[in-house]
Formats: C-alpha cells, sequence, structure tokens
C-alpha cells in the first residue's frame, strides 16, 4: 500500500512555549482509517488542524507533512487553499457553528465544489443535491434550501460531512464528529459516515476520546498522550492488549461490562501507577 | 417596552421620509422664492405654521428642508460605511501589529471634532451641502471602523469561519461571502446612530452658515434665522427644532430597537 498520508517528525508549538505536539510520526495508506484517541489537551486536534494548514499564525511547525507526494509543510496560505476542500476536507467538532447561520445548507455545501470543482451554479445543486441524499437525507431539496437553525444537531452534522466530502477528497479528519450530539443521533451520523467514506473511497483521520466510536469506524487506531504517540497498531490489538499503561487505562476504563458487579471503578491512573 | 421604542422610533422615521417624499410633489407654498404672504406670521390660515422674516411659509421650507436632512444622512452614512466597513475588516484580519497600529490611528481621527473637520473642508472648498456631508462622513469612518473591527473579529474565530476555510475559500471570499452578511446587524444599528448625528451635525453645520446655502430649505438654516426674531417671534425657532429633535430622535431610537430586538435573536440562532 502506497501511503497517502505521511507525517514525519511532526512538532507544533505555539509563540515561544514548549511544544505541544512533539515527533509526531504518522502514516496513512489509500482508504485507511485511523482513529487518533487521546484526552483534551493531548495534541490530537492541534496535528489535525497541522495538517490542514488551519493553525493560527503564531504557531511553529516543523516536520514533514506529505499529501500524495506533496510536501505541505511550508506551503503558503493560498497554495494550501488549492488543496482544502479538495483533496482533504475537514468534519469539525460542534455543528451548532460550524455552519453559518447567513447562509442556506446548500450554499455552504456548494462553496467547496465552486471553488474547486465547477462555477456553475446549476451544476453546484446537482452535486450538492446528490450528497446530500449521500448522507442520508431523503428530502435533499428542502434541505438545501434550510438555514442551519432550521436543522436539528444530527441533521446540521450530515450537512457538516457533505460540506467536507463533495469533492470526494483523498482524505477526511474529522475532529469529534459525534461527541457533541446524543447517543441516537451519534449512530446514525457514524453509519452516514461510514458509508459515504466507502462510497467515496476516502482515508480518514478520526479524531475522538470515545473508545467506541473509533472501534466501530478505525482499522488502526494511535493513542497519544501529551503530544506524543505511546501506543500505536490495529485497532483490535490495541483495544485487546494494549501495551503502554496509559493506553490498558483507556481500555479498561471503557470496558465496564467486564466488571464484576460491586468491583471499584477502574481509572487510568491506577495502570500507569502500577506500570511505574 | 423595548419594542415600544422601535416602534416611536420607525413611526419618527416615516414622517421624515413621509415629509421630504411629500415635498417632491406637493407644497403649500414657493418654498424657496420670497413669498407675497406678510412676514413673521403666526401659525393659522393659509398659512398652517405661519410664515418667516421673508414672508415664505414656514410648512414648505420645513416639508424641503426634510429632504436636505435625508440627503446628508445618507451621503454621510453612505461615504462612513464604504469606507470604514471594509477597513474595518481589513484591520480585523492585519496581524496584530497592523490592527495595533490602524486602530491607534483611528484612536486619533476618533477624537478630532467632525465640526471643526468640517470648518476645515468648508473653509478650503467653500460651504456647501457636499462639503458638510463630506465632512460630516469622514468624520464619522472611525465609529464604522471599529464597530466593524469588533464584529468581524468575532466572527472569524467563529467555527463556520473555519469551516470555509477548511474549504479552500480564499481569504476575500470570506470576508464577503461568511464576515459582511453576519455583521450587517451591527453596521444597521450603527448606520441608523450614526444617521441621527449626521442630521444633527448638517443642523449644527447650516446654522453656522457652513453647511446648506441660504437659497436650499434647511431645517438648520431656518433654526439661524429664527435666532435674530427669538425674542419678537420665539415660535419661529420651535417648528425647526421639532422637526430636527424629531428625526435626531428617531434614529435614535430605531438604532437601540435594533439592537435589543437583534441581539436576542442572535443568541437563539447560535
Amino acid at each position: 500500500m502506497s501511503a497517502l498520508l505521511q507525517v514525519r517528525d511532526l512538532s507544533i508549538a505555539f509563540g515561544g512555549q514548549p511544544p505541544v505536539v512533539r515527533g509526531l510520526d504518522l502514516d496513512l495508506a489509500a482508504g485507511q482509517r485511523l482513529g487518533i484517541i487521546g484526552e483534551s489537551g493531548s495534541g490530537k486536534t492541534v496535528t489535525a488542524l497541522a495538517i490542514m494548514g488551519l493553525l493560527p499564525d503564531n504557531a511553529t511547525v516543523t516536520g514533514s507533512i506529505r499529501l500524495g507526494g506533496r510536501e505541505l509543510v511550508g506551503l503558503s496560505d493560498r497554495a494550501l487553499s488549492a488543496v482544502r476542500g479538495d483533496q482533504m476536507g475537514m468534519i469539525f467538532q460542534e455543528p451548532m457553528t460550524a455552519l453559518d447561520p447567513t447562509m442556506t445548507a446548500g450554499r455552504q455545501v456548494a462553496e467547496a465544489f465552486r471553488l474547486h470543482r465547477d462555477r456553475d451554479a446549476g451544476r453546484a445543486r446537482a452535486a450538492v443535491l446528490e450528497m446530500l441524499t449521500g448522507v442520508g437525507f431523503d428530502d435533499a431539496e428542502r434541505v438545501a434550501d434550510s438555514y442551519p437553525h432550521q436543522l436539528s444537531g444530527g441533521q446540521r452534522q450530515r450537512v457538516v460531512t457533505a460540506m467536507a466530502l463533495v469533492n470526494r477528497p483523498d482524505l477526511v479528519i474529522c475532529d469529534e464528529p459525534t461527541t457533541a450530539l446524543d447517543v441516537t443521533v451519534q449512530a446514525t451520523v457514524l453509519r452516514v459516515l461510514d458509508e459515504v467514506l466507502d462510497a467515496v473511497g476516502a482515508s480518514c483521520l478520526f479524531i475522538s476520546h470515545d473508545l467506541a466510536v473509533v472501534s466501530q469506524l478505525c482499522s488502526d487506531v494511535i493513542v497519544m498522550l501529551d503530544g506524543q504517540v505511546v501506543e500505536r497498531g490495529s485497532a483490535e490489538q490495541v483495544f485487546t492488549a494494549p501495551e503502554h499503561p496509559y493506553a490498558a487505562g483507556l481500555v479498561a476504563t471503557a470496558r465496564l461490562d467486564l466488571l464484576e458487579p460491586g468491583s471499584r471503578l477502574p481509572t487510568v491512573a491506577d495502570h500507569v501507577r502500577e506500570a511505574r | 417596552m423595548k419594542r415600544a421604542e422601535l416602534w416611536i422610533g420607525l413611526v419618527l422615521v416615516a414622517g421624515v421620509v413621509g415629509l421630504a417624499l411629500v415635498s417632491f410633489v406637493w407644497t403649500p407654498f414657493n418654498p424657496t422664492g420670497v413669498g407675497s404672504a406678510p412676514r413673521l406670521l403666526p401659525p393659522g390660515w393659509p398659512h398652517v405654521l405661519g410664515t418667516d422674516h421673508m414672508g415664505i411659509d414656514t410648512f414648505s421650507r420645513l416639508l424641503v428642508g426634510a429632504r436636505s436632512a435625508l440627503y446628508v444622512g445618507i451621503i454621510a452614512v453612505g461615504i462612513a460605511a464604504l469606507v470604514g466597513v471594509p477597513l474595518g475588516i481589513l484591520a480585523a484580519w492585519l496581524p496584530r501589529w497592523g490592527a495595533e497600529g490602524m486602530m491607534r490611528a483611528v484612536d486619533v481621527a476618533y477624537a478630532f471634532p467632525a465640526l471643526l473637520l468640517a470648518i476645515l473642508l468648508a473653509g478650503v472648498f467653500g460651504a456647501s451641502t457636499e462639503t458638510a456631508m463630506v465632512a460630516i462622513g469622514i468624520a464619522t469612518i472611525p465609529a464604522f471602523i471599529r464597530v466593524t473591527r469588533a464584529g468581524a473579529l468575532a466572527v472569524l474565530a467563529s467555527d463556520y469561519v473555519l469551516a470555509a476555510r477548511a474549504s479552500g475559500t480564499p481569504v476575500p471570499a470570506i470576508a464577503v461571502r461568511h464576515v459582511l452578511p453576519n455583521i450587517a446587524n451591527l453596521v444597521g444599528v450603527q448606520a441608523s446612530v450614526s444617521f441621527a448625528m449626521a442630521i444633527l451635525a448638517e443642523a449644527a453645520l447650516s446654522y453656522l452658515g457652513l453647511g446648506t446655502p441660504p437659497t436650499v430649505p434647511s431645517w438648520g438654516r431656518m433654526l439661524g434665522d429664527a435666532q435674530t426674531y427669538l425674542f419678537s417671534h420665539p415660535g419661529q425657532a420651535v417648528w425647526p427644532g421639532l422637526a430636527i429633535a424629531g428625526a435626531v430622535l428617531g434614529f435614535n431610537l430605531v438604532g437601540d430597537g435594533l439592537r435589543d430586538f437583534l441581539d436576542p435573536k442572535l443568541q437563539e440562532v447560535s
């Protein structure tokens, strides 16, 4: 398998502070789905934004990020704009704020299409309706003409998904796309995401702190702690036989169904302490 | 309560616009020429609001004066918004040092009195309605830059701008498609408040003889003329004074009302 995304020795620091991501290596083959697990502040989202080239100006990125063989670190914002939305798309965490309240859903999905594919409004509309149908809307016409406040959270997140995928990108980065949704809606969104990623044939970098969600969607997993990768492997391997104590702790706290009734709930700290 | 304010404001504004529109098609008497009527008549019939020191019908002058007030307001606010809004968005986009430098320059410009600028321009280019409009417009630019920048900063930090950038939308397109529509309410409120200030400034300039020329009816000029007869015929100052106060109050109430009206709606959407 040829690597679609190759990240080598990636370090990210903000404004002279100590780096928040240190020496990160990452490989993603075409069509592969990689989950990134870690707690808040472990550097997951920052890594995703660095790959998209969306970090604020005061961030210093060193190392190498190659997408389809092309180096992205050091590219100008203009050059990155041509890649973003075309070869890679991103799905954001908070569907309530990721859509512009003054624009119809259809126009927002069409934005990337008209920028990278075809300026023609009619053909963009057709592509938007097709994409909205693809993310599970039976009434694509109505959704396309709706403003965000007329849609529910789950509907909005599917619109955000359609925005990221309308140009059939090679890489889709999902930054906790289901965290802000309740469990039943989460299941729908995940199913739709699974289907549409397959349909488009896109690779996926799936960021989450929810192990159950990652195990449903991803074939491979890396676990991040304090800006470094502490565990990597296939999803099955990481979830059944984690090597690093932190990863073991995460898995143990997620498998409460294996627990004897009446025994104390495990914490990540237990496992990390045992290992010391 | 807040709704009532907005409605009172809208009624007053509609009244001023109504007066101006009526003046285009009908005035009871010739509002500019010297009339055959006696001078300084009190309100009565056929001169509803009386006549001024030239024997011109006061009501007719008041009607045409509304036109001058709106004309000046529209052009002055137009200049301020067309220059101030793009500069405000630019200031929000600039890196920190650039924005800081720009905003300090705006502070200096803000501190410079509008009337002083108008007197300066009138001295250089001669007193005219156009000079007054441009002077008031320029003096109002800093207010628009500030309001626009504050609003644009909030919009630029939002997730949907990040999402638009993730779609590859270039910077200028984000400014037009995402920032402008989302700060339109702020700019609208600023425009209505600035409109009131522009009407007041035009009246003040005309009163000083630096704005609208004597041949063109203007509320400020009427007030200036009335001053001479303030002790013998105090009623002369009442009508233009009421008109100015009503128009200014109207636009201010609309501005306040709009702000209160739009705020909760914004929260509901987000």
